[in-house]
């Protein structure tokens, strides 16, 4: 097999030198009742030419063809070449976690930048060097609120996306901590006097998102004097962290939990992508996962290491801040090359250009008879319509034009029955962005 | 001066893996930036432009990130290919490192992970459009049900410590359904740190279970140990001490009889793949880590997935969604679970890493049995060679991994820890030094079988080097690694004040921005 450097000779040396007939009989312990008698029953083994056959076939089995204006959470964005060519290097690719400092240095020193950006990017102090996702981000940032404050009570925003409030749901659940859920305002954003009037002592995180779940932008200094007044963190989730490009930095959040998938993650049917949890220097010891440190050698060179370990498992079992210990670090270095590349003046180019698509589709939509605008809240480059039928049954028309509709909000609102979630990305030309307003058109004129 | 004159004599002579080359200098990103460069074009906007202080209003930022990186592509490719090279990498050598399964990572992985049609999807498309996807799952969790001999399974875990967390809410949910959830979960001494964290996280109290003097659960300990406030033992199969645990019929009998459950953390898997199955073993729920035995890259760090299997008596707990084949032949997810204990992350997994894990697996087939026998032969060899030159604190039959301790080289002041950076002049990663807690001054050995029997060879020289280095010049193991670009870097200073970003000059003047 071709992954295995052996020759039967040379195993058949190694088994002579432990002194084994067989090596069956370096399996000995494992119980004779438990032992394979017949292989198992897999597919393979196949050569490398009919793996990628295999994969090719189902990649031609998924949505080829099809113009997307799915958002919720995963964003299509241009990707440099570049960031393939350096996250693919060996050294980066294949290497292990970097405890032994002296044999990563890249590695650490590629984290620091990524801490370093997602600062920059979040107007925060401190940044970890990843979680799994925006979503366990988010429920990170809670335990961590709730470490911090000593209180058990979390505000939810009923706008934040649904997936990311069903995984804090599953978190909370076995800790105690009890979720109240905060309505949204015909806006489209976080009902404040909602917030006034639940928000008190007993509340260790006020929870939002910005843009949140509709695409709308959320005003946060109202919010965090409420949770401030009340001695409770404001955690501001983000799920599009392009957003930042264009948009003031949450300043006024205690903690971040955002999603770096747009930076240079393709969307890959959900994962792998890369949390940030960033946050206030004065919380980083209540911080959960990996910290890299700025420090000098013995001859005064700087360097870099894993830092404030003593917050992790592997140190702290049971103690803890979390329980996480692989992150999603060759991700936050494909978010580092990909925020290295766009700069300063690509970020926020490439914010402009969604920001002009989405405004151009929504005005092109809101020409076709019966589509209204959702939401009036300011957004980004997702909007809410409302249409004057069923969504699932607009994007079913709408697929026989190999159009992917936007995201049916009723199946997580069930009030917003006729609601739908378009998001428009620098990745859509125009001539398609026109075209879905043709075919809306046509689709809302079929007798149902 | 002595140690330098000693050190060109080691490296012509002993270290035969690795040799001193030149290494670049480079400063961090923002540190070689300047106004007006970039690396990146766009293409032309082909609709109007917005103007952002009327579309956002109040929200928009009036400037560029301030300090963000201003450099050309070139620059780029050069930066983090000159930080690549301060590197070690799997693609270099050995990582010797217990419990990590550090194997060759196949690039035909990578390839079929970026496929157009597969990097591309978007879990909220149509199932319709989806099938390729889901019928990748599909064929993914029938061959690690086979490969575990379990009954049920979920890839939606985003590595193993999370799977460890999916795992304990399924027996928490258990529990609760019959009356009484628990609220204990005992840990053996020998134990990963993610265990305990985990057993926290999941709202339970961790109770430590001290192992025997070989090393294994001590079943006389567990039967007093186990009542009806356990709610499951988490066990390392292999044990964290690389043997197997061969009292596991009666381990999971003891738990059962007092209605507790078996988890097995699955990060020794690649000892037992095609060999044995823990489904056979009484094991209720496992995770594996597919970063692991499944191939998958570490890449500095993650991602990884931690996938759990179950018997069929947890699935109606299982995360949602959960695939499920309709009678034509096609798939669907379902979402529609009353008894899920919901989602642990959002979107429906580690789709990239799931996808690699099942290239590896069919590149093998049924010959991935060969893997483990090259594992468990690497281990062993590495043993025979090593026995007597370091301490050998238990000697049960080791399999894909061996446990020595440092206790013969510290009567000459030398630990594990000063060993493991010797090791690294010879040209190879540590193993793991200091892990499991039950040894101490422990040196977790496991080659995996990605080792040639040229590479074991290089690295018993190196280790039986060191040995004999740590009696005659103990000094120069001590005071190692010699030949790094950084050495012995103040982790003490890091930690008491942490500098954890780089902040622009304006910035750490006071200015404002």
């Amino acid at each position: 097999m071709r992954y295995l450097p052996k020759s039967p000779t040379e195993r058949e040396q190694m088994l002579a030198a432990i002194g084994a007939e067989s090596i069956d009989e370096l399996f000995a312990s494992v119980p004779e009742a438990y032992r394979l008698k017949e292989p198992l029953e897999l597919p393979g083994p196949l050569s490398e030419a009919e793996v990628i056959q295999y994969f090719q076939a189902r990649a031609s089995e998924n949505s080829a063809g099809y113009t997307s204006f799915l958002g919720a959470g995963i964003y299509a964005h241009l990707r440099s070449v570049v960031t393939d060519t350096i996250l693919q290097r060996g050294e980066f690719l294949t290497s292990y976690t970097p405890y032994q400092a002296e044999m990563a240095q890249g590695t650490l020193q590629a984290i620091f930048e990524f801490q370093t950006l997602m600062c920059q990017l979040t107007g925060q102090e401190v940044a970890n060097a990843s979680m799994y996702d925006g979503s366990t981000a988010t429920t990170e940032a809670v335990l961590m609120a709730e470490r911090v404050t000593g209180r058990q009570r979390v505000l939810v925003a009923r706008s934040v996306h649904p997936e990311y409030r069903d995984v804090l749901r599953t978190y909370a659940k076995n800790s105690g901590l009890h979720l109240v859920e905060v309505p949204f305002t015909p806006s489209g954003t976080v009902d404040l006097n909602a917030v006034q009037s639940l928000v008190n002592d007993d509340v260790c995180a006020v929870v939002v998102q910005s843009p949140n779940f509709f695409g709308a932008i959320e005003k946060l200094d109202g919010l965090a004097d409420l949770a401030r007044n009340a001695g409770a963190l404001l955690v501001v989730a983000i799920t599009e962290a392009l957003s930042l490009g264009l948009l003031k930095p949450p300043r006024e959040a205690d903690i971040v939990a955002m999603e770096g998938q747009s930076f240079g993650l393709a969307p890959s049917y959900g994962g792998p992508f890369v949390g940030v949890i960033a946050s206030r220097e004065k919380y980083v010891r209540q911080m959960p996962g990996r910290l890299a440190g700025q420090t000098t050698d013995q001859e005064g060179r700087r360097g870099f290491v894993l830092t404030l370990a003593t917050r992790e498992q592997h140190i702290r079992r049971e103690k803890a801040t979390s329980n996480i210990c692989t992150n999603q670090a060759l991700c936050a270095l494909a978010a580092t090359v990909h925020l290295s590349l766009l700069g300063k003046a690509g970020i926020r180019e490439m914010a402009a250009q969604n920001l002009a698509k989405a405004q151009f589709a929504l005005q092109e939509l809101e020409k076709v008879p019966g589509v209204k605008r959702g939401f009036s809240a300011p957004f980004f480059n997702e909007f809410v319509l409302e249409l004057p039928r069923s969504v699932r049954l607009v994007n079913a028309e709408l697929l026989k034009s190999k159009i992917i509709g936007p995201y049916v909000l009723g199946a997580a609102y069930p009030e917003l029955t006729k609601h739908a979630l378009v998001c428009v990305t620098e990745t859509i030309p125009r001539s398609e962005i026109e075209r879905f307003a043709t075919e809306l058109k046509m689709a809302l004129e079929v007798p149902v | 001066m002595p140690v330098r004159s000693v050190l060109s004599n080691e490296m012509s002579e002993k270290i035969k893996a690795a040799s001193r080359h030149t290494s670049r200098n480079e400063h961090l990103i923002f540190e070689k930036s300047s106004p007006g460069k970039r690396a990146f074009d766009l293409p032309p906007l082909d609709v109007p432009a917005a103007d952002p202080k009327r579309a956002l209003g109040e929200f928009h930022r009036g400037e560029g990130v301030q300090g963000f990186p201003e450099v050309s592509e070139i620059e780029v490719i050069r930066h983090f290919t000159r930080l690549s090279t301060w590197n070690y990498a799997i693609d270099l050598g050995m990582y010797p490192l217990g419990s990590c399964t550090m194997k060759y990572n196949p690039r035909v992985n990578e390839f079929v992970a970026r496929l157009a049609g597969l990097a591309t999807e978007h879990p909220y498309q149509p199932q319709e459009l989806s099938q390729g996807c889901l019928r990748i799952l599909s064929l993914l969790e029938k061959c690690l049900l086979e490969i575990t001999g379990m009954e049920a399974i979920t890839l939606q875990p985003a590595a193993g410590a999370q799977g460890e967390l999916t795992g304990l809410l399924l027996v928490r949910a258990f529990h609760q359904k019959n009356g009484n959830p628990r609220n204990k979960v005992l840990i053996p001494d020998s134990a990963h740190g993610t265990n305990p964290a985990t057993v926290v996280i999941a709202g339970y109290e961790v109770e430590n279970i001290k192992s025997n003097a070989e090393g294994q659960v001590d079943i006389g300990k567990l039967r007093e140990q186990v009542n009806e406030n356990v709610a499951a033992l988490m066990l390392t199969n292999p044990s964290t001490l690389g043997i197997f645990e061969q009292q596991i019929p009666e381990i999971a009998e003891i738990l059962h009889s007092k209605g507790a459950l078996l988890y097995m953390d699955g990060a020794n898997m690649n000892a037992l793949t095609g060999v044995t199955r823990p489904g056979r073993m009484g094991v209720d729920v496992m995770h594996l880590n597919l970063h692991k035995t499944f191939s998958t890259p570490h890449g500095g760090g993650g991602p990884g997935a931690g996938p759990v299997a179950i018997k069929k008596f947890l699935e109606p707990f299982l995360p949602v969604p959960v695939l499920v084949e309709k009678p034509a032949g096609t798939f669907a997810l379902d979402f529609h679970r009353k008894e899920s204990i919901g989602r642990v992350r959002a979107f429906g997994g580690n789709f990239g890493v799931l996808v690699r894990a099942l290239a590896y697996i069919l590149a093998y087939g049924p010959e991935v049995r060969q893997a483990t026998e090259d594992a468990v032969l690497n281990a062993n060899y590495i043993r025979k060679q090593l026995e007597g030159v370091f301490d050998l604190p238990y000697t049960r039959p080791s399999m894909h991994e061996v446990v020595f301790s440092d206790a013969i080289q510290k009567r000459h002041g030398v630990n594990t820890m000063d060993i493991a950076k010797r090791l690294i002049d010879y040209g190879f990663h540590p193993y793991t030094t200091a892990f499991p807690l039950i040894v101490p001054g422990a040196l977790m050995i496991e080659p995996t079988e990605s080792e040639s029997k040229e590479e074991c060879d290089y690295f018993i020289d190196a280790m039986k080097s060191i040995a004999e280095e740590a009696e005659k010049q103990p000094e120069l193991v001590k005071t190692a690694p010699h030949t790094t670009r950084v050495r012995r870097l103040d982790e003490v200073g890091a930690a008491r004040k942490p500098i954890l970003r780089w902040k622009s000059p304006e910035k750490v003047s006071g200015a404002t921005g």
